[in-house]
């Protein structure tokens, strides 16, 4: 129990608890939906709901045929596989080229900064819906709809402003003499773009290409409009699970998708603390 | 402007004209190398986005289908003063095109061009064609034009034609017309189309997207302002809440709601348990269902540029002002609200950006009237198949999203989004 | 690190490349249908000749085929459609002409062109299914009996609750003017005319608030069974599925059911043409015909009807047929587009 200042009445501290009340409410509805679909996924029935015997603790009420399912069919098996490929490679495509522009938008001598900036920012806010009809009209020209690098190419774009905006925020902590000291030193800036830079902002980059992965690995729309039946990814079958047959197999892929978040977010703290360490020795 | 600058500094400190040439080179060397560095995901981002945007813009006018199908008849029709029936020349060579394209199987995307501008058309083309399928050529070169009257007695009338007109036109704003619910009419003038839909729909995605807004402010303000004010690992750990739903699929989330809302779901046994209600409510597949879990899905997107700005927020501003004896709620509005205005205008735009062209969510729990925007434009799209007007839709859609993307820029700076 | 990334990223390559090599997609409706389809079509296809199937699904309508056609990405090889869309899949050019002569004889010898009923060998298709549209209840909805006829099931004082209905046109309109008593054989004709769609959009009209539309046949047992709706609108075979492996408490009503062929057809422009046209014969067989009736739909080939037992015929469409509509393919290749259109506009009003 803390101790609250003396000008403070019953109805500050009223408040205050109300206040509080009212965060954990927000807390909970934030995770409990979330967390709700983990025991649904032991569902020993088709359904989506909680059964008499699941509530009354019985194991029989309870299996793992959602989870072999996964692994059984060739559906799950394709779009797992698929959602890895395209994710991977859509990442590291970003990542590059978004690791080397920011390096570039970091100069205070970059021209343009403010709208070439904007510009590469904008797959962000522009709806996806937009973004997946302009794409099907224009990848069409040169046979991109339907193809692994079509859609490699289509969500690298959208995780390009993620890895700008991560590796930026590394630059900015970053002392660019070190960039010229190398360079005096005879050094070929390629050399010194992998040997100085890259070291030093390596959490930005990684972080940055995590997020162009999970962005990737999430995205559906796109996936709607440009895939064909051979590049359905997680989100996509999930999406027609939900449309057309709603079965718990799905549930089962959205706890293991949460638990990968979960990961995720436990990597990308660890990758945080040790960018605040760097710059701090830095 | 650097270099200038630059070049009177050296002057300014007494070096030389050759210095400050020197100078100015080495810094254009210096922007030469910079925009290097940018120039291979600018050229990717021209190819792999901006050059597919500009195809929407370019495709909502431009459609060449028509003028392709049928270019000898729109060539023959041009004399026509546009009442009436047109010259039995224009009906016959019309006859012998549909023939043709009943027999290359394309007469159907004729009749969709022209059921555009008159709907319930394409009935008329289709059938007119397939009577037409097995004509014999020197019947349709002497008597084509009686052979099409037989068929349909649409085509006695100016109506039809004039659709085919309009359909002929390679460029057209047409397909703006019909975003704004407007149409041409016969003198000219622009009106407005009988059935409203699309300007209906753009008000209600704004609505809708205003109150998804609202909601994730209000709830959003409390829990960020506690986490704000939390010693630094509790705020930690709380914000370990609002970052895994943030990092968890967007697909998951919405499958959890349809847990949650259907008819025999999570919250109706409950109620049914609490005894709160005899019967199931009917909550998934509305706007109430959209709504909901797109405020659980954009919440975060409120809590994080809300909570960034707080946790600068000195708290001893708030105790002075009520030490000396300021009540809370005007000591809140006029000391912290103005203070976490940043953040809050930041979040407020960010999520109204996002959910006004949501497409996911609203397409698998919003049924018929929690759709938006994005949905129809999906569903011309990939339904209807009217491309044309899909693109003119979402070219409206990108200049409300540009146009708010310019706020954002202008009060928040595009460059300052914050990511976890 | 960098030698890491370019292997990394040509394997991936090289990955996608061998995932797409052989495969032929094949696309039908899911559910328990599409389960039958694979039991005794596709994994006897694959076992016997070793190429690697795909087997989608989609809510069926020709907007997707259209689509593929016209951007001209075509991503499916064969698919399985409804002769009331079938018509106009053909006449547009979404699906290729098919020779019938390639079709082998029926088990029993008979030459496929006397084996196969007269509708099911179609310029563009070969019959897969003789299939109907039905409506369902679930039993625990109403107290004594239920629905019977059409016109109960556009009644909500008397029979209240929802009511699932495939979100499209066809079948809903035919519906709406039995119910409002014109007679099955004029039905076409009126649906043909101004006030005849009107209407039926009227009939349909008085029961909006209470339809849940779905999108694909395989939601509509799942409907009745979550409570989402107490009738649904559906192909018989799911409902029969539900009620004969799952025990579901449901009941079918035949009255004034639209009954239609499922056809196998094939792209126009795929590239897998032979390959595509290889499985059509083999899923046409006598015997992979016959085991269709797992989901109670008919063969189309008369060999395969030798092969079926008695009590299971009269759960078959054919059965029923007197107190059907049979669906017009050619009436919804004419007028599909306009009214899609006008029921589009309606459902958004």
């Amino acid at each position: 129990m803390r101790g609250f200042p003396e000008y403070f009445t019953i109805w500050h501290i009223a408040g205050h608890y109300a206040l509080r009340l009212m965060a954990y409410l927000v807390l909970g509805f934030l995770i409990l939906p979330i967390l709700v679909i983990i025991p649904l996924s032991f569902n020993a029935e088709p359904f989506f709901t909680f059964t008499q015997g699941m509530l009354a603790l019985d194991p029989d009420a309870y299996s793992l045929r959602w989870y072999e399912e996964i692994v059984t069919d060739q559906k799950w098996t394709l779009a797992i596989r698929n959602s890895f490929i395209i994710g991977v490679a859509a990442a590291i495509l970003a990542t590059v080229l978004g690791t080397v522009a920011a390096v570039g938008l970091a100069s205070p001598w970059m021209p343009f900064k403010r709208l070439i900036t904007a510009l590469l920012l904008s797959p962000m806010i522009v709806p996806l819906i937009i973004i997946a009809a302009g794409m099907f009209f224009f990848y069409t020209n040169f046979g991109l709809v339907g193809t692994y690098p079509g859609l490699i190419i289509a969500h690298a774009a959208l995780g390009v402003p993620f890895v700008i905006i991560t590796v930026t925020a590394t630059l900015a902590g970053f002392d660019r003499s070190l960039f010229s000291a190398g360079l005096s030193l005879g050094a070929s800036p390629v050399k010194v773009f992998w040997d100085v830079v890259i070291p030093l902002i390596r959490p930005g980059v990684i972080s940055g290409g995590l997020f162009a992965f999970v962005t990737s690995f999430d995205e559906v729309v796109l996936v709607l409009f440009l895939a064909g039946p051979e590049q359905r990814t997680i989100p996509r079958q999930m999406f027609s699970g939900l449309r057309e047959q709603i079965n718990p197999t799905i549930l089962a892929v959205a706890t293991l998708l949460v638990v990968l978040s979960m990961a995720l977010l436990v990597t990308l703290e660890i990758l945080r603390r040790r960018s605040e360490r760097l710059r701090g020795a830095g | 402007m650097a270099e200038t600058a630059l070049a009177a500094q050296a002057t300014a400190s007494g070096l030389g004209p050759e210095d400050a040439r020197n100078a100015a080179r080495e810094v254009r060397a210096q922007r030469v190398r910079a925009f290097l560095f940018v120039l291979p995901l600018l050229a990717f981002i021209f190819f792999a986005f901006v050059a597919p945007i500009a195809s929407m813009l370019f495709r909502s006018a431009y459609n060449p289908t028509a003028a392709e199908l049928v270019p000898t008849t729109l060539e023959a029709i041009e004399s026509w003063d546009g009442e009436g029936r047109p010259d039995e020349a224009v009906l016959t060579q019309f006859a012998i095109d549909l023939k043709r394209l009943a027999n290359d199987r394309t007469s159907g995307q004729l009749a969709e061009e022209i059921n555009r501008f008159l709907p319930g058309t394409s009935s008329v083309v289709k059938s007119t064609a397939r009577a037409l399928r097995r004509a014999e050529d020197e019947t349709l070169a002497t008597g084509g034009a009686a052979l099409l009257l037989d068929a349909n007695e649409a085509w006695g009338e100016p109506g039809i034609w004039r659709a085919l007109t309009q359909a002929g036109q390679v460029y057209s704003a047409s397909y703006y017309l019909t975003a704004l619910d407007l149409e041409m009419s016969r003198e000219g003038t622009i009106q407005q189309r009988d059935t409203q839909i699309y300007l209906k729909l753009y008000g209600k995605t704004l609505w809708m997207a205003l109150i998804i807004t609202l909601l994730t402010l209000i709830l959003g303000y409390p829990l960020a302002f506690h986490m704000a004010h939390s010693s630094t690992s509790r705020a930690n750990f709380l914000m370990v809440f609002v970052l895994l739903p943030f990092w968890t699929s967007l697909l998951v989330r919405t499958t959890s709601w349809i847990a949650l809302l259907q008819t025999n779901g999570v919250v109706n046994s409950t109620l049914m348990a609490l005894g709160l209600t005899r019967d199931p409510l009917e909550m998934l597949y509305t706007q109430f269902s959209t709504i909901i879990a797109m405020t659980h899905i954009l919440l975060p997107f409120m809590v994080l540029p809300l909570y960034s700005v707080m946790r600068g927020i000195d708290p001893s501003y708030m105790r002075a002002a009520m030490s000396m004896g300021s009540r809370p709620i005007p000591a809140f509005l006029r000391i912290y609200l103005p203070m976490s205005l940043p953040g809050l205008s930041a979040g407020a735009l960010l999520v109204f950006i996002i959910s006004v062209g949501y497409y996911i969510t609203p397409a698998l729990v919003g049924g018929t009237d929690g759709q938006m925007i994005s949905n129809i434009i999906a569903f011309h799209m990939q339904q209807s198949n009217n491309w044309e007007l899909a693109a003119a839709l979402g070219s409206l859609l990108l200049f409300l999203i540009i146009a708010l993307y310019w706020l954002y820029d202008r009060f928040v700076g595009a460059g300052n989004i914050k990511l976890g | 690190m960098k030698y890491h990334l370019l292997a990394m990223a040509g394997a991936l390559a090289l990955g996608a490349q061998g995932a797409a090599a052989q495969d032929l997609t094949v696309t039908s409706f899911g559910g328990a249908y599409g389960a039958a389809q694979q039991e005794h079509m596709i994994d006897p296809y694959v076992a016997e000749t070793g190429v690697n199937i795909l087997f989608e699904d989609y809510g069926g309508g020709v907007a997707e085929m259209k689509a593929q056609s016209e951007s001209g990405n075509i991503q499916w090889d064969v698919v399985d459609i409804e002769v009331i869309d079938l018509e106009r899949a053909c006449s547009e050019g979404y699906v290729a002409a098919i020779d019938h002569s390639m079709l082998p004889p029926g088990d029993d010898g008979t030459p496929a062109a006397e084996d196969f009923i007269p509708e099911a060998l179609h310029e563009c298709g070969v019959g897969n299914i003789v299939w109907s549209i039905i409506f369902a209840h679930a039993n625990d909805a109403y107290a004594d009996g239920g629905p019977q006829t059409i016109a109960d099931f556009f009644d909500t004082e008397a029979f209240p609750g929802k009511r699932g209905l495939r979100k499209r046109p066809q079948v809903n309109l035919e519906w709406a003017l039995m119910a409002d008593g014109v007679a099955p054989e004029d039905v076409y004709e009126v649906l043909a005319t101004e006030e005849g769609q009107q209407r039926a959009f009227d009939k349909l009209g008085t029961i909006k608030d209470d339809i849940v539309w779905y999108d694909s046949w395989s939601q509509a047992p799942v409907l009745l069974n979550d409570g989402g709706a107490q009738m649904v609108q559906s192909a018989n075979g799911r409902i029969f599925a539900a009620i004969k492996d799952e025990g579901a408490p449901f009941t079918m009503v035949w009255d004034s059911h639209v009954y239609d062929l499922d056809v196998w057809a094939v792209m126009e422009g795929t590239e897998k043409m032979d390959q595509a046209l290889d499985f059509i014969k083999f899923a046409t067989q006598t015997v992979p015909l016959s085991g269709m009736q797992d989901v109670a739909y008919g063969p189309t080939r008369k060999s395969a009807q030798a092969l079926l037992p008695e009590d299971v015929k009269q759960d078959l469409p054919t059965a029923h047929l007197d107190a059907g509509l049979k669906a017009d393919g050619i009436f919804w290749a004419d007028f599909g587009e306009s009214l899609g259109e006008k029921f589009n506009e309606w459902l958004l009003q």
